[in-house]
């Protein structure tokens, strides 16, 4: 029993944490906002296919998604229509088959060569295929995209799809089994071939796989995840536009693979939650999300290249050493100069938000429940003051964390040797 | 249509070279630092907003000597402090890092400078038609940009040719492990060719901004081209991004002019095919109405059948 | 990782809770979704303020039904549908009823699907939607839903009103179509040929060129054709870049024609096109800044001016769309005839419903819900040279008035079968 759920205890909790969370957060806009995450996650673990496991990086992703999206929405007009005798809750499947074919073509073709070369053929492609996606209003729709209705006779759970709490659970379930598919397949043979041919092509080569055939393969799997998540999302917006194939989307999941970092299965996860997060509830917040969103994935670039997972499991053997208590007064200690170097930038930030984008600059502005004009030099000083110090004392501080580290991993090498 | 013919030409030789100015930039920092900046068209940005500025405080003449070297300057702070740091994490990290940078650079010139298009009138003293052919006037300032551009073209044709630097540059271009273990100073190097770069597309900004737009989103429609230009070229090639970006220019131009389809072309060879279903706008598409995305097939094509590009001597 | 979801969750939880403010009764919320960030957002965010002035005055007046005071809350959609849906459910968990917006009718078409699907599924809480500046012409003809109400001419109509203004002047002899390569730029062009055949068989139609969408850098060999057709006119459906491109393009070959167009006067052009428009450029809309001194009206010129004090930014931004105010105070006299807030019963107070604007009596159709206004084409001008007394984004650029289309010579047929829920 114990030996299951060390196995199987994080899909069984992901699973309860799926179930229980719409109980939670009942409001409409919780529930569209989950159900963009579970489409989201799908897509960065699909996109993380190529970037991650097969060293592809990849400026056009979001074709495979776009395409899975549109054919999924003709098909879904034909169920609607009664053409098509597709149950509502295999639509996934449609997209991901489209997903299929463009991905066998267009990664045959690309995936010749991999870095810089495929990273330019993917842009050229995606460049392409938005730009024809306008010119070509019969299969997408033009300007306005095609809409479509999700409550469809042929259904074989008996649910109707009206209420988004419905199109929630099956977002859910679909993306547990896409999660759990893109899991088993890191375990295959195709999925070790896939990083070997990441890491050393020449010697894949050599031991007998043909890295083109590799990639293709898994392009072609990372397409069909993609465009599974295209289909999901025609049912949950029951709307979709030429914008689904566009570059904006392409370097969305980018970032949010990154930020979630592409070195662990599990990081592409947290960086779609905290990307669609950021996207749907900061917009609301404050007008700057866009440049906080810039500043935090260069710093992720810069300082943490392996992203949010990278960071987590660099403690996981610290953890299990139980060494934390040692690290946590130095993470307190830089938290706190970074704090205010984060609140200084804030403040100069939205100063400048409040000049350019207010009803009326003149008019004093609130900040942390604070009121404040925004023309006043003693908040333009206060935030340079806070941004300088900060910068100061953080970078005192990271001595003092880095010398923790160190003595934290003399003693687990130490641990090892003994 | 001779008429057409020459004012095709002209125009198309004046926005070759703009596009050479950004490209060769790039491809001199593409070729030895092996990263793709996707900031570059930013700095074109930032060039054409600095000279924006300082031309509406002293005049476009002081803007056209001082935004260029700010723009540069810039650029090689960006080098030294940012991109440095994220060398060690290899080439897809340092590409996001100016995917990142882009990012900032557009979300800043929207809070500095509001997000819609500024003034940035063509200066006095060229606002005049240089000469008029068969009913069309050419503008005295699509004259100057001409002749602006070639000069630079010289320039730096000169600059790598002919001194001890640009022979380093050179070099550095196609070995530049050999150039540091002869003693040069590699990551100066890099700075400088960097700035020089961030440079050369400031100096393509502050002209172009006037004959283009000068508004945030500048640098996002022609980002994507250059890339094309520098592809097409070839690798470290400064001869090919000329070619390319002549060569693209033209192709943008005339494309314009041919009104056929493809169901045009079947009826050439006798097919009338009436396709319905949806696919059929497929068919009747102008070929002048894919003018700017050609680049892109044309790219796509390169890339796959000759990664060399047309004049590069070694693969991307 | 579970610590991280845990995190994650506790911060969803409070940002929810953050955004669920107790709902003040004595207020009527209008949600505003259009993009307040991103590349669109200069467009969207003066639209903003524009409903902000508006509500301001009607509150000064004592707001409606004894007392009742508007709010506008703005949701960011940045221009894309499947993040408007999303503001929408936002918005409604707020227990807003009242929405508009403008910008883009990839958003509008979406909007109106999803507030049509959910007043089928929710009766008891129904949605308004009102659109000033999405312009579709489905929207009030085959698309068209007892719920939404356009106050913008769609584009037959402001078609029909340039093409009206053609007939009258006999010495436009050719005309040159330039659009953007998608379906609007495509309608464009199509009613453009079919209303001229109608109206002026005599007109040749020298060229029918398309452009891909916001990707052309150089217009001259667009110009360089338009010169070797020797067009008289060109009729464009362009907007943004791809407009002031064009005319600048065109001032640069000393081209010499007329430019009739939809967003020649819109926020942002004055300043990317400047002097190179002065004369030749002449745009359709229902109000510019300097109506106000050629009708000699006091009270919109205070209107406005008002507005400039406050909003504009010292003059960058100023009024623009006038089809604001009509919506507006349109909409706080159907509360007042339908003596209730209920969406329901504002939507039959508005369908018909006639007003008296500073320019003229307007009408909400009631068989499309589409309004009929008098539209008037202008012209660039400098300003300070008689009644171009203000300039927009100070620019030094106003605009003057050159024809003046009454309502009823814009209204359009439709083919819009309304389903009307029951009155009650």
């Amino acid at each position: 029993m114990i030996i299951f759920l060390k196995k199987f205890g994080i899909w069984l909790a992901a699973v309860l944490i799926c179930v229980v969370l719409p109980l939670i957060f009942r409001s409409g806009f919780s529930i569209s906002l989950l159900s963009q995450m579970g489409i989201a996650i799908i897509f960065a673990l699909s996109y993380n296919m190529l970037l991650g496991q097969g060293g592809m990086l990849s400026f056009g992703h979001a074709v495979y998604y776009g395409l899975g999206g549109f054919l999924a929405m003709h098909a879904l007009n034909r169920i609607g229509a009664g053409t098509l005798p597709i149950p509502i809750e295999l639509l996934p499947l449609v997209g991901g088959v489209a997903g299929v074919l463009a991905g066998l073509v267009f990664g045959w073709l690309s995936t010749a060569r991999a870095s810089t070369t495929f990273a330019l053929i993917s842009l050229g492609i995606g460049e392409l295929i938005a730009a024809s996606a306008l010119m070509l209003p019969s299969f997408f729709g033009g300007e306005q995209g095609i809409i479509g209705d999700r409550v469809v006779k042929l259904t074989i759970t008996g649910f109707r799809f009206g209420k988004q709490i419905e199109v929630y659970y099956l977002i859910a379930v679909w993306m547990l089994i896409c999660v759990a598919l893109m899991y088993l397949l890191t375990q295959t043979p195709l999925g070790r071939v896939a990083n070997a041919v990441r890491d050393n092509p020449e010697r894949a080569a050599f031991i007998g796989y043909a890295p083109r055939t590799v990639r293709t393969l898994q392009f072609t799997l990372a397409a069909f995840f993609a465009g599974a998540a295209g289909g999901l999302f025609a049912i949950n917006y029951e709307i979709i536009t030429a914008e689904t194939v566009g570059a904006q989307a392409s370097g969305s999941v980018l970032m949010m693979t990154y930020i979630g970092g592409v070195g662990h299965f599990f990081g592409p996860i947290l960086g779609a939650i905290l990307i669609t997060f950021m996207q749907l509830s900061l917009a609301g917040v404050t007008h700057a999300w866009l440049l906080y969103f810039g500043l935090l994935f260069v710093g992720m670039v810069m300082w943490a290249p392996n992203g949010l997972s990278g960071i987590i499991m660099v403690h996981e053997p610290v953890w299990k050493a139980r060494l934390m208590k040692r690290l946590l007064p130095a993470y307190g200690l830089i938290a706190l100069p970074c704090l205010i170097m984060f609140l200084g930038a804030m403040i100069l930030i939205e100063i400048n938000y409040h000049l350019s984008l207010s009803i009326n600059p003149e008019n004093p502005m609130h900040l942390l429940g604070i009121t404040f004009r925004a023309q006043s030099p003693v908040a333009w000083g206060l935030s340079l003051v806070m941004m300088v110090a900060g910068f100061f004392f953080f970078r005192k501080a990271r001595s003092v964390v880095q010398e923790r580290w160190s003595e934290v991993s003399q003693t687990l090498k130490g641990g090892l040797t003994r | 249509m001779l008429e057409y013919i020459i004012f095709s030409l002209l125009n198309s030789l004046v926005l070759g070279m703009l596009l050479f100015m950004l490209s060769s930039g790039l491809t001199l920092i593409f070729s030895m630092m092996g990263v793709l900046n996707f900031a570059h068209a930013s700095f074109y940005m930032l060039g054409a907003y600095f000279g924006y500025q300082i031309s509406t405080a002293i005049g476009f003449w002081p803007a056209l000597i001082i935004a260029p070297p700010l723009v540069g300057l810039f650029g090689a702070l960006v080098e030294r402090y940012g991109l440095r740091n994220v060398h060690k994490y290899g080439h897809v990290a340092e590409l996001l890092f100016t995917v990142g940078l882009a990012f900032i650079i557009e979300e800043g010139v929207n809070l500095i400078w509001g997000r819609n298009a500024v003034t940035y009138p063509i200066p006095k003293l060229l606002d005049f038609p240089i000469f008029t052919l068969f009913n069309t006037e050419f503008s005295a300032y699509r004259m100057f940009m001409l002749f602006i551009s070639v000069a630079i073209f010289i320039a730096l044709y000169w600059i790598l040719t002919r001194t001890r630097i640009g022979l380093i540059i050179q070099a550095a271009l196609t070995h530049p492990q050999m150039v540091n273990a002869l003693g040069h100073n590699v990551p100066a190097v890099f700075m400088l060719v960097f700035g020089g770069g961030s440079a050369l597309a400031g100096l393509a900004g502050v002209i172009g901004g006037i004959f283009l737009v000068t508004e945030p989103a500048m640098a996002a429609t022609l980002g994507p081209i250059v890339f094309v230009v520098i592809v097409v070229g070839g690798m470290g090639s400064l001869t090919g991004a000329f070619v390319a970006s002549l060569l693209l220019a033209a192709i943008q131009t005339f494309a314009v002019g041919i009104e056929y389809s493809l169901s045009d072309l079947l009826a050439l060879v006798g097919i009338r095919a009436e396709v319905g279903g949806i696919l059929k706008d497929l068919w009747r598409i102008q070929l002048s109405h894919t003018g700017p995305i050609l680049p892109y097939l044309f790219m796509v094509l390169i890339l796959m059948f000759r990664p060399k590009g047309l004049m590069g001597k070694r693969e991307t | 990782m579970k610590t991280t979801l845990m995190r994650s969750l506790l911060i969803i939880a409070f940002l929810t809770l953050l955004s669920l403010p107790a709902m003040a009764a004595d207020t009527i919320k209008i949600a505003y979704i259009d993009p307040l960030s991103g590349a669109m957002a200069g467009v969207g965010d003066a639209g903003y303020k524009h409903f902000q002035y508006n509500a301001e005055l009607l509150n000064a007046k004592g707001g409606v039904l004894g007392g009742k005071k508007f709010e506008i809350v703005p949701f960011d959609n940045k221009t894309s549908p499947q993040d408007s849906l999303i503001q929408l459910k936002a918005a409604i968990d707020q227990g807003i009823q009242i929405i508009t917006q403008g910008n883009g009718s990839s958003v509008a078409g979406a909007l109106i699907e999803a507030v049509n699907k959910h007043n089928e599924r929710n009766p008891d809480k129904p949605l308004l939607f009102l659109n000033y500046a999405a312009i579709t012409p489905a929207f009030t003809n085959e698309q068209c839903s007892f719920w939404h109400f356009r106050f913008d001419a769609h584009v037959d109509m402001k078609l029909a009103a340039i093409t009206n203004y053609i007939k009258s002047q006999p010495n436009i002899k050719k005309v040159y179509l330039i659009n953007q390569d998608y379906v609007f730029g495509h309608a464009v062009s199509d009613s453009a040929k079919a209303m001229l055949k109608e109206k002026r068989p005599d007109i040749e139609i020298v060229g029918d060129t398309f452009t891909p969408l916001g990707k052309v850098k150089d217009f001259s060999p667009y110009v360089a054709q338009i010169q070797a057709s020797g067009a008289d006119t060109v009729i464009t459906g362009n907007w943004g870049a791809d407009m002031s491109l064009l005319v600048k393009a065109g001032k640069d070959a000393g081209l010499k024609v007329q430019y009739f167009t939809f967003y020649g006067s819109g926020l942002g052009a004055p300043k990317a096109i400047g002097d190179a428009g002065v004369g030749v450029l002449n745009s359709i809309t229902e109000w510019h800044l300097d109506l106000n001194q050629e009708e000699k009206n006091k009270e919109d010129e205070e209107f406005f001016l008002g507005y400039n004090k406050k909003y504009s930014n010292n003059g960058d931004v100023p009024y623009y769309y006038g089809r604001i105010r009509t919506e507006m105070t349109m909409l706080a006299a159907a509360i007042e005839k339908a003596k209730s807030t209920d969406p329901k019963a504002i939507a039959f107070a508005l369908e018909g419903m006639e007003y008296q604007t500073p320019y003229g009596k307007v009408i909400m159709r009631a068989e499309d819900h589409q309004l009929i206004q008098p539209l008037y084409i202008s012209t660039y001008a400098k300003a300070g040279e008689g009644t171009v007394k203000y300039d927009s984004e100070n620019t030094g650029i106003g605009f003057k008035t050159i024809k003046r289309i009454e309502a009823a010579d814009t209204a359009m047929p439709t083919t819009c079968k309304m389903v009307r829920p029951e009155k009650k």
